[in-house]
């Protein structure tokens, strides 16, 4: 018998009782459960369970088949390895956040109708903010204030896209949706949101690197890969998510260049990678879709490895600054080791993780037709060689010396590093034991011919775009010598085109936010000027006004009612 | 058993006015607590037998001293009053255990036993606008209510409660003059004083006197509106809530309001709908407008709102925005939605000011700068308001979101899509001053003001526990509050012309 209940209800509930277990015993909630789900849904057969009335409406809250299980397979993998991560944590609000965070999103892509999912995707948005406010920072504060504005914002598209899309067809079945309808429109400007298309983005790199070193880990896990669940369910094949995934794989790159945060660096590499999966989706064959989930699955692991070092950095050094670090290989050599691997399964170098699965979606949009969207990727694989493959591991553990000195992560950080790099080896060496999992039984190889030329054309290209701008002296120098000063990196941009380029967008953009930012400032000061304390609308009435308005209104009745009669 | 059973409209509004007699002969306070608690604890078996015995076999007439209809006063329970009349018996049996500890820290030895003299006076007043058919007798019961919550908000421990009190008296004085004038014009017009024989008179009366029918109905609308705030005529709510004693605040947001807005509909869909047709008046485009405005701008006062019984008064002014949207709506979906949103809106405020009164017992202040975390120190308390202020919000799960899905069906129903996404993003809103006090309760340092709190006493506790847990239930099993709301809604929908 099996039990007819979202696997995402356990850790939710884990989560509703942790402030209750005593302190100590908090932190292995987070380990121990996703076991218990990950029992729970391998016992599961494929179908649709849990089938339940409310307000009349029939929900199916598990739908089990291959979409949804693989995604369930990677969130629990994410969220054990979160849980041993953050094992020194002792922050009752920070568990009981990640339990109900990591349950919302496995619930959402067990739902199996819109309700549900909606259901879902408010508790991940409510439960995710306060891994963001636990860094306890004033900018934390803030920067998580305006990320659940957003996330929330998302939900309540979606649920005014839900409610439209169940009026016209009667249907709340969580299944292909496509643009036919505003409601469709609607939805997927909510999943865009979440997913960080390109506009719709700034919540990302703005709010997670200012989460605690353990709770970033499992924000890039989850919320964007939900709503890559919920495009590939219900967008897969949507021509339009081709070019919005293109634009996504390339703009990101050019902020990531100039950041100096390198958990920043990192938010924008995510974005990037995003769009991998957002091409791939809107490509939409059977091998583009594989694609999609696998690199969806590849990449949680190798996202969450490289915050899990910069984590440990940030943990042992208090600062990711990239002008502030270097050297640290000599302190923290393990964790330079792992997040070496991540940085080599993120520039998908053969035998690593991100080689078998974007090579996916990069051979599917070239048997696709699509040209142009084939180079632009190119360009990005580039592009996220250099930001994330080298910037992060260079400026944090070489470049010039910081002479900062500081002891090794500490062991339960090590172990899940240590877990999340095989794994990246694993898959890369081995992808048919990721390609099994898959939702469609695609005859994918990776080592037939047109493959394998179309792989090594990725890497040859890119190594040959990047030795070309290296030699021509246009590549940001900090490659050729190792003991580059960081700031004369950004004193000297203009040798940099990269850099200029980025610059250029960086200062259009900041002047498109700053007049954006003027104006909702203006807009702000005067809402409060009317409703916080002292205006006049806040304050107390006299009871003259009291009385005028009561007359007014009569008169407005009276008026408004002669007239119409 | 059988004598007293066809008694019950009656005593629903006799035992409470009984128990406010005999309250005001006691001098002391815990003595008038047990016979307010004794009386607040029968009146949920009363409501409840008659919403059971409507529910089963259809509306109540009761015949008050035995004189017929039109002629006498007749007490009439249908599934809608029903309704109301079991919530607000409810809310305050639940509610009650907690006044005994937060009268007494707030309210000096001498003044207790008037406090629940006043309760039970209000209580009578807003169980009598509920229970009876005749709408001179509502006026009483209104003045009954109004005069006895003048004097509960100026008990308060502030001395700015004095003047909320006299703002509200003033306010109070012009709804009410505003509603006998409707009434007033109304038994001209008709020659009586019951509504349903008016509703069944002012047919024939409107062809030769439609306007002074529209002049009565404008009258009764702004009297109304006055007393259920609706924006603008919501300035009195916020200081009065505010300066009030804690459980005083917690009784009127959770039922005065709510019992306005009753009569409200009442008058709309009995009176009014039944003779004559309400859509060619501009009547519930001004209700949907105003209910908009409420749901914003009083939304956006609680965003800067320091004060949190304050904040909180606000919250209640753009809650009933939602309340006052379904009755604009006037279909079966808006309707329902706005008849379940006055049962989940009251318990979950009902909750929150709770909270917030358990807080001021324990820490001495109700300003959020002054409770940086206090979760710490009131776990189980600030857990209730936690789960209760995600309600506001209309969070999944919670009963908020049920109301806001019937709200938002009323208007896709009438293909306003704007006023979907109004709906919709107006909690946008709520989700700013509820996680802006989460935020300060759980996740910062506490300060010297709170470090000595913890967790009320069970009587206080529980109370709140129990309103923040009926905030989940109803969240999920609706059968009591939209089977029963809808079937009201069917009931009056059916009766327009």
């Amino acid at each position: 018998m099996i039990v007819e209940l979202s696997p995402g209800l356990i850790l939710i509930c884990g989560g509703l009782l942790a402030p209750l277990l005593p302190t100590r015993l908090r932190p292995w909630l987070m380990i121990v459960l996703p076991f218990v789900a990950f029992a729970h849904i391998l016992a599961l057969p494929h179908g649709e369970f849990g089938r339940v009335q409310v307000m009349g409406l029939s929900l199916i809250t598990l739908r089990v088949d291959g979409l949804s299980l693989l995604f369930g397979y990677i969130f629990l993998i994410a969220a054990f390895l979160g849980g041993l991560y953050a094992l020194h944590v002792r922050d009752t609000a920070q568990h009981s956040a990640a339990l109900i965070y990591a349950g919302s999103a496995l619930g959402a892509v067990f739902a199996g109708d819109l309700v549900t999912l909606f259901f879902f995707w408010e508790g991940i948005a409510a439960a995710s903010v306060f891994l963001i406010w636990a860094a306890r920072t004033e900018h934390a504060y803030r920067a998580g204030m305006r990320y659940i504005v957003m996330q929330i914002g998302s939900g309540v598209l979606l649920l005014t896209g839900i409610l439209i899309h169940y009026w016209h067809t009667g249907s709340l079945n969580f299944g292909v949706i496509g643009l036919a309808s505003p409601a469709g429109l609607l939805i997927l400007v909510a999943f865009g949101i979440k997913c960080a298309f390109p506009l719709l983005h700034t919540w990302l790199p703005d709010s997670y690197p200012e989460a605690t070193a353990s709770g970033t880990v499992l924000l890039s896990s989850f919320t964007t890969k939900v709503a890559v669940y919920a495009l590939a369910r219900s967008y897969a094949g949507t021509d339009i998510l081709v070019p919005i995934g293109a634009v996504m794989t390339a703009f990101p790159i050019f902020y990531a260049v100039i950041e100096n945060d390198l958990r920043r660096v990192l938010a924008y590499s995510l974005n990037n990678q995003l769009g991998f999966m957002v091409v791939g989706i809107g490509i939409g064959t059977e091998l583009a879709l594989n694609g999609a989930a696998a690199h969806a699955f590849a990449h949680i692991l190798y996202k969450g490895l490289l915050f899990m070092s910069m984590g440990a950095v940030l943990f042992r050094v208090g600062t990711v600054k990239g002008s502030e670090l270097g050297g640290l290989y000599k302190s923290m050599p393990y964790t330079t080791g792992f997040c070496l691997v991540g940085a080599a399964s993120i520039s998908a170098f053969p035998l690593f993780s991100g080689f078998v699965t974007k090579s996916m979606v990069i051979s599917a949009a070239m048997e696709g037709g699509y040209f142009w969207t084939w180079l632009v990727l190119l360009f990005a694989s580039a592009g996220v060689f250099h930001h994330a493959g080298i910037k992060i591991p260079y400026f944090a553990f070489f470049a010039h010396d910081s002479r900062k000195r500081c002891k090794e992560a500490p062991a339960h950080m090590l172990v899940a590093m240590a877990i999340a790099a095989v794994l990246c080896i694993g898959i890369g060496s081995f992808p048919s034991l990721l390609y099994s999992v898959l939702p469609f039984n695609s005859t994918y190889d990776p080592y037939s011919l047109d493959h394998v030329v179309a792989q090594v054309q990725l890497l040859f290209l890119s190594a040959l775009a990047f030795t070309l701008l290296v030699r021509s002296g246009i590549y940001p120098p900090e490659l050729r010598s190792t003991n580059l000063d960081f700031d004369w990196f950004y004193r000297k941009p203009g040798r940099g085109l990269a850099v200029a380029i980025g610059r250029i967008a960086d200062d259009a953009w900041r002047g498109l936010t700053a007049i954006g930012a003027w104006t909702a400032h203006r807009a702000l000061g005067l809402i409060e000027q009317a409703h916080g304390p002292g205006g006049i609308l806040a304050r107390t009435w006299r009871t003259g006004a009291m009385a005028f308005w009561a007359t007014m209104m009569l008169a407005a009745y009276l008026v408004l009612s002669y007239l119409r009669s | 058993m059988n004598a007293v059973l066809p008694h019950l409209p009656a005593l629903q509004v006799v035992i409470p006015l009984l128990g406010a007699l005999l309250a005001g002969f006691l001098r002391r306070g815990g003595v008038a607590f047990a016979l307010a608690l004794a009386v607040s604890w029968i009146m949920p078996f009363i409501s409840g037998a008659m919403l059971w015995q409507t529910l089963l076999t259809g509306p109540i007439s009761y015949h008050l001293g035995g004189w017929e209809p039109p002629w006498g006063i007749e007490y009439r329970v249908d599934v809608l009053n029903g309704f109301v009349l079991v919530l607000v018996s409810i809310v305050g049996a639940v509610i009650m255990p907690f006044a005994r500890r937060s009268v007494a820290f707030e309210i000096e030895e001498g003044r207790q036993a008037w406090f629940y003299c006043m309760y039970l006076l209000c209580l009578t007043g807003l169980l009598g606008i509920t229970v009876t058919g005749d709408v001179f007798n509502a006026f009483v019961f209104l003045e009954i209510s109004s005069l006895s919550s003048y004097v509960l908000i100026a008990l308060g421990p502030d001395r700015r409660a004095l003047l909320s009190a006299f703002q509200y008296l003033i306010m109070g004085t012009i709804g009410a003059t505003f509603y006998v004038i409707g009434v007033g014009l109304l038994y001209l017009l008709t020659g009586s004083l019951n509504m349903v024989d008016i509703a069944a008179r002012l047919d024939s009366a409107w062809p030769e006197y439609s306007r002074a029918i529209v002049a009565a109905l404008a009258f009764v609308t702004v009297g109304v509106s006055l007393k259920l705030a609706l924006f603008p005529l919501h300035a009195w709510l916020p200081n009065g809530y505010a300066y009030a004693p804690s459980w005083a605040t917690v009784f009127l947001s959770a039922t005065a309001t709510k019992v306005a807005i009753y009569l409200l509909i009442r008058f709309y869909f009995s009176i009014f709908g039944v003779a004559i047709d309400v859509d060619t008046l501009p009547i519930s485009e001004i209700i949907i407008a105003l209910s908009v405005a409420a749901m914003f701008i009083a939304s956006l006062i609680a965003v800067f709102e320091e004060n949190l019984k304050r904040m909180l008064a606000y919250s209640s002014v753009a809650q009933i925005g939602y309340i006052t949207l379904g009755i604009g709506l006037a279909n079966q979906p808006g309707l329902t939605g706005g008849l379940v949103h006055i049962v989940n809106h009251a318990l979950m405020k009902a909750a929150l000011f709770l909270a917030i009164g358990a807080i001021f017992y324990r820490a001495r202040t109700v300003r959020l700068t002054e409770l940086a975390g206090i979760g710490r120190k009131m776990p189980l308390t600030m857990a209730a308001f936690t789960i209760a202020g995600f309600g506001l919000i209309g969070a999944p799960g919670t009963s908020g979101f049920i109301s806001k899905w019937y709200l938002a069906i009323g208007a896709i129903d009438k293909d306003w899509w704007v006023l979907v996404f109004l709906i919709m993003a107006s909690s946008l809103i709520a989700l700013v001053y509820v996680g802006r006090v989460l935020e300060v309760v759980w996740l910062r340092k506490p300060t010297p003001e709170v470090a000595r709190a913890s967790d009320p006493p069970p009587s206080m506790l529980l109370p709140v526990l129990a309103l923040a847990s009926a905030t989940i239930y109803l969240g999920f099993d609706t059968e009591w509050t939209v089977g029963v709301a809808g079937n009201a809604v069917e009931a009056l929908l059916g009766g327009l012309r």
